[in-house]
């Protein structure tokens, strides 16, 4: 594992909302190729991870490193200095707070886990926008259609994209009125639109029957194949999680409780307390 | 890829000849109803019309489109009026309109290029001054833009609405009066009742035409601009703006580019009103002036640009022309001095607003726009088949 | 010394002028805490208020005319409420601004039709209306009490916000309106509450106002009601408090710009009239955008965060 590229770096992320500690000195690492997944009871801090890495809020403390260099980065000053009991307050000295476009200039895509689609377009539209950062043109000139061959080049991919996550027949429909698995696939190929070298999946499979989940299983597992693409994702089905993660990070009250394979975490004794006898008990 | 690459071309030739046929149509009427006509209403409907519904479609562009609620239209308008009229008051006139001040900007485009090119220099002229109204507006606005735009909706609103009535105060400001001519209106600048076509003696009138033009062209612009891969990324904007930004629209340029470019056209409309008015007065662009345009394009519907050009065209015409009645004593055949009198008609405009407001909250045309109603004719027939 | 002596008069003024606006901007902040809503059209109710007096007060005396007109301006109010703002309670925010401009509109076509658009003489009041002379400046005996009217107004209005059941239900609902709406608060109830207490001090602010000026137009309502909605906001939307202490600001900052070329000449600092009072009107809305721009939510105003 020690050869492989790192990814995604993750170091002492502290976000704190007034008293509310979110997430608490969360380090982890995703390499070149992997599917990892965080893991944990609701409320344990998963999405405001995924919010911190993405750049929509600035961390309180701690930095996020995307292909080898720095893109967010934070350290507590002022108030949060006297009110932050962190051990790595000290360690960080830039602050680096790209707005979440920046990110995804970079490579990084993610979905939202109360579906985000843009509710008065086309399935169609909704993938063309996301190709609207890859533009060349500027207002003049995509004005008077100067762009045709990129648009044509664009509409064509938007097609392909299309046809491989199966929505090419309701290409004209309104996204908001696809089936709810489908509105999920289509917010992922939106997010692959923007050709991204890591997926970030926030609770695909929620509000899934099993029917759907198994073939969401196949869906992320296929995508990280033809897209090469590295996947960091969230999820409580734990079937999804066990059969395709490489690596998962659990989480429990904003803390990093554990870390290792699926064996690993499935005999993990502090996992199981915190949470997955939990889980198992609920769904029996 | 519904209609392939041969089909589009041909639509969009569709569209073009239409909108020559449209101009021609002006054109003629220009030429056949004289002012005083009974039927020289509908010259001045279509002159207000069309500057309305300029402004309409610029401010749709950002409330509609966008999803920016901005209350700032009447201040660019302002601009552009004030921009445009000042750079063609011809030079001997200058000292009469500035009566009280001595004019700090003494030079007319259009007179200017007049003595080298004659008519076409004057035409010439015209254009140079809309489009230098444009840009002052445009500029000014990404000025208010850089603090404005990160509000959120109500004080955005709030804030635009704010801005244009320091604008108006700046205009009327007493020691900016070599340039704005304080709280006087500006007069005799280049304006449409006297624009003539002089072809083998005959003069032709062009007084409602170039307005029509004029609006005609910038709406085809916005037009443009909304179908092509900016006008999704507002739209994008206006359904989910933390979703446009993860898909890597950046969300600070996007506003800035719709607030210019409204702001833009808000110039030109407002140049283009100061041309169908032959006056310009920083008193006549008030708050009050937004909230009509906002009402037409909500009539119309927000986010249809046909709809916004529908509102206004029937907002001039029944505040103008049709309801004239109900302030004079007689409408429709029934002659009541006591009620039907001055006032009244905007009175029930107002409640025909308040209707439209609360019960046809689409306006005329939700978020369709003219192309759609054909297709949907056509589409029909093959549904019922189906079915 | 010579600053603060011309100066003087100018501030006196302006709390009086201040006094008036904060009792429109409650209404403003009120409204805005429960409905997230910009009430455009207060203004015009205010305005209306000023003309329901012109008209009631030439066939009834005083004593009747007042408290009628109070009546019926919180009438208007809250039917206004009802009509155009209540159906729009699942439309997005937009929908009901737009309503909100609608019946500003109206309001102010009805007003124009009713008048002719003729300036309305304000009727004379007794005793408030008075002369009377103030270190050595005549004014009306209104611009002394006004601030002090405001003041016990203002204090009477957050006893009852924090020690009635309404008053509680109304902060619950300003807090989190779906949460209140299922803990069982009648929603409709307090909406309605909000509208009448804020329409009845409009009312009120509304004799004090135009005592001072010559008379009601159409128009009266649009200036005094924007700059009281940007004192709600200066002081932080939503907090009572606040929307006084902007109003205050505001209005002492308007009064002030309106002679502030006198008192720079008195002072020697300028030499002729430069024409500053055109910004007095223009200035509030500087004081507004320097406010959003380095504190969004107003000097009391609470933090929001947005969820993702």
């Amino acid at each position: 594992m020690s050869e492989q590229k790192t990814k995604l770096l993750v170091e002492h992320v502290t976000m704190q909302f007034g008293g509310v500690v979110a997430v608490n000195d969360l380090s982890m690492e995703v390499h070149e190729g992997e599917i990892v997944a965080i893991i944990g009871p609701n409320g344990a801090g998963k999405t405001t991870a995924f919010n911190v890495i993405t750049g929509v809020y600035a961390p309180t403390n701690g930095r996020v490193s995307f292909d080898g260099s720095c893109v967010v980065e934070n350290y507590p000053h002022g108030k949060m200095k006297k009110s932050y009991l962190g051990a790595n307050g000290d360690m960080f000295h830039e602050i680096k707070e790209p707005t979440p476009d920046k990110l995804t200039a970079l490579g990084m895509a993610r979905t939202f886990q109360n579906i985000r689609l843009w509710k008065s377009m086309t399935v169609f539209d909704n993938i063309l926008i996301a190709k609207h950062m890859k533009r060349s043109s500027n207002l003049f000139s995509a004005a008077f259609r100067l762009n045709s061959a990129e648009e044509e080049r664009h509409r064509a991919e938007v097609m392909d994209l299309l046809r491989v996550v199966g929505l090419e027949d309701e290409k004209d429909d309104l996204a908001t009125s696809l089936p709810y698995g489908k509105q999920r696939r289509l917010e992922i190929a939106r997010a692959l639109a923007t050709e991204p070298s890591l997926l970030l999946l926030d609770e695909p499979a929620a509000g899934m029957n099993p029917q759907e989940t198994g073939d969401l299983t196949q869906f992320i597992a296929q995508i990280r194949k033809d897209f090469n693409v590295t996947i960091l994702l969230i999820e409580h089905h734990m079937d999804l999680v066990m059969d395709i993660s490489d690596r998962i990070y659990v989480l429990d009250f904003g803390r990093l409780i554990a870390h290792g394979t699926p064996d690993e975490i499935q005999r993990n004794e502090k996992v199981i307390d915190a949470y997955l006898g939990v889980v198992e008990d609920a769904e029996d | 890829m519904i209609e392939n690459k041969s089909q589009k071309r041909k639509n969009a030739w569709i569209a073009f000849l239409c909108v020559l046929a449209f101009l021609a149509l002006i054109f003629c009427l220009d030429q056949w109803i004289k002012p005083t006509d009974k039927l020289g209403m509908l010259l001045i409907v279509l002159q207000k019309g069309s500057v309305y519904a300029l402004a309409a479609v610029s401010m749709n562009l950002l409330n509609g489109y966008t999803g920016l609620f901005s209350l700032g239209h009447a201040g660019f308008m302002l601009l552009g009026a004030y921009t445009y009229a000042i750079f063609t008051i011809p030079d001997k006139s200058r000292d009469a309109v500035y009566q009280y001040f001595d004019a700090a900007i003494r030079f007319s485009i259009p007179e200017k290029l007049s003595q080298h090119m004659g008519g076409f220099g004057t035409a010439l002229g015209v254009f140079i001054a809309l489009v230098l109204a444009g840009l002052v507006a445009a500029l000014m606005a990404w000025l208010i833009g850089l603090p404005v735009l990160r509000l959120k909706s109500d004080y955005l609103a709030i804030a635009t609405l704010g801005f244009a009535e320091i604008i108006r105060a700046v205009f009327q400001w007493s020691k900016l009066g070599p340039i704005t001519n304080g709280s006087n209106l500006l007069k005799n600048f280049a304006r449409a009742s006297k624009f003539k076509l002089e072809i083998a003696g005959t003069k032709l009138s062009l007084s409602t035409f170039v307005p029509v033009l004029i609006a005609t062209v910038s709406i085809t612009l916005i037009v443009l601009i909304v179908n092509s891969t900016y006008g999704r990324a507002f739209k994008a904007i206006r359904d989910d703006e933390v979703a446009a930004e993860a898909m890597g629209i950046n969300l600070a340029k996007h506003k800035m580019i719709a607030f210019v470019t409204s702001s833009f056209f808000a110039g030109v409309a407002g140049a283009t009103l100061a041309m169908v008015l032959s006056i310009a007065q920083a008193n006549n662009f008030k708050s009050a002036m937004t909230y009509e345009i906002l009402l037409m394009v909500v009539l119309g519907g927000i986010g249809s640009i046909t709809g916004s050009v529908i509102g206004s065209l029937l907002f001039v015409a029944a505040s103008e022309w049709w309801l004239r009645g109900l302030d004079s004593g007689k409408f429709l055949g029934i002659e009541a001095p006591n009620i039907f009198r001055n006032g009244f008609r905007l009175v029930v405009f107002s409640v025909i607003i308040m209707i439209v407001v609360l019960f046809f909250r689409e306006g005329i045309m939700g978020e369709k726009e003219l192309p759609d109603l054909f297709r949907k004719k056509k589409k029909d027939p093959a549904k019922e088949a189906q079915s | 010394m010579d600053v603060l002596k011309t100066t003087l008069p100018y501030i006196i003024s302006g709390i009086s002028v201040g006094g008036q606006y904060a009792l429109i901007a409650i209404g403003y902040t009120m409204v805005y805490g429960i409905l997230r809503l910009i009430n455009f059209a207060h203004g015009d109710v205010f305005m209306v208020a000023g003309l329901m007096m012109v008209y009631l007060s030439a066939s009834l005396p005083l004593y009747l005319s007042i408290p009628l007109m109070i009546l019926l301006t919180v009438l208007l109010g809250f039917t206004i409420e009802r009509v155009a703002y209540k159906p729009l309670r699942s439309a997005p925010r937009m929908s009901v601004m737009i309503s909100a401009i609608g019946v500003s509109y109206l309001l102010q076509n009805l007003a124009l039709y009713i008048t002719g658009g003729l300036n309305k003489n304000y009727p004379q009041i007794p005793w408030i209306s008075d002369r009377i002379s103030l270190f050595g400046m005549e004014t009306s005996r209104v611009t002394v009490i006004t601030p002090f009217l405001t003041i016990v107004l203002v204090f009477a209005l957050v006893m009852l916000i924090n020690h009635t059941k309404i008053g509680m239900a109304m902060r619950a609902v300003s807090r989190d309106f779906e949460t209140s709406q299922l803990m069982g608060i009648q929603i409709n109830r307090v909406i309605s509450a909000t509208f009448i207490i804020g329409t009845f001090l409009a009312a009120v602010g509304s004799i004090l106002f135009f005592t001072n000026y010559p008379g009601v137009v159409p128009t009266s309502g649009a200036m005094p009601g924007l700059k009281a909605f940007v004192a709600a906001v200066f002081g932080g939307i939503g907090s009572i408090p606040g929307a006084v202490i902007g109003a205050f600001i505001i209005g002492i900052a308007e009064s002030v710009i309106k002679g502030l070329d006198t008192i720079l000449i008195v002072n020697g600092v300028i030499s002729e009239q430069i024409g500053l009072a055109t910004f007095s009107d223009a200035f509030t809305f500087v004081l507004l955008i320097i406010i959003l721009v380095f504190k969004p939510t107003g000097l009391f105003g609470e933090k929001s965060t947005d969820k993702v």
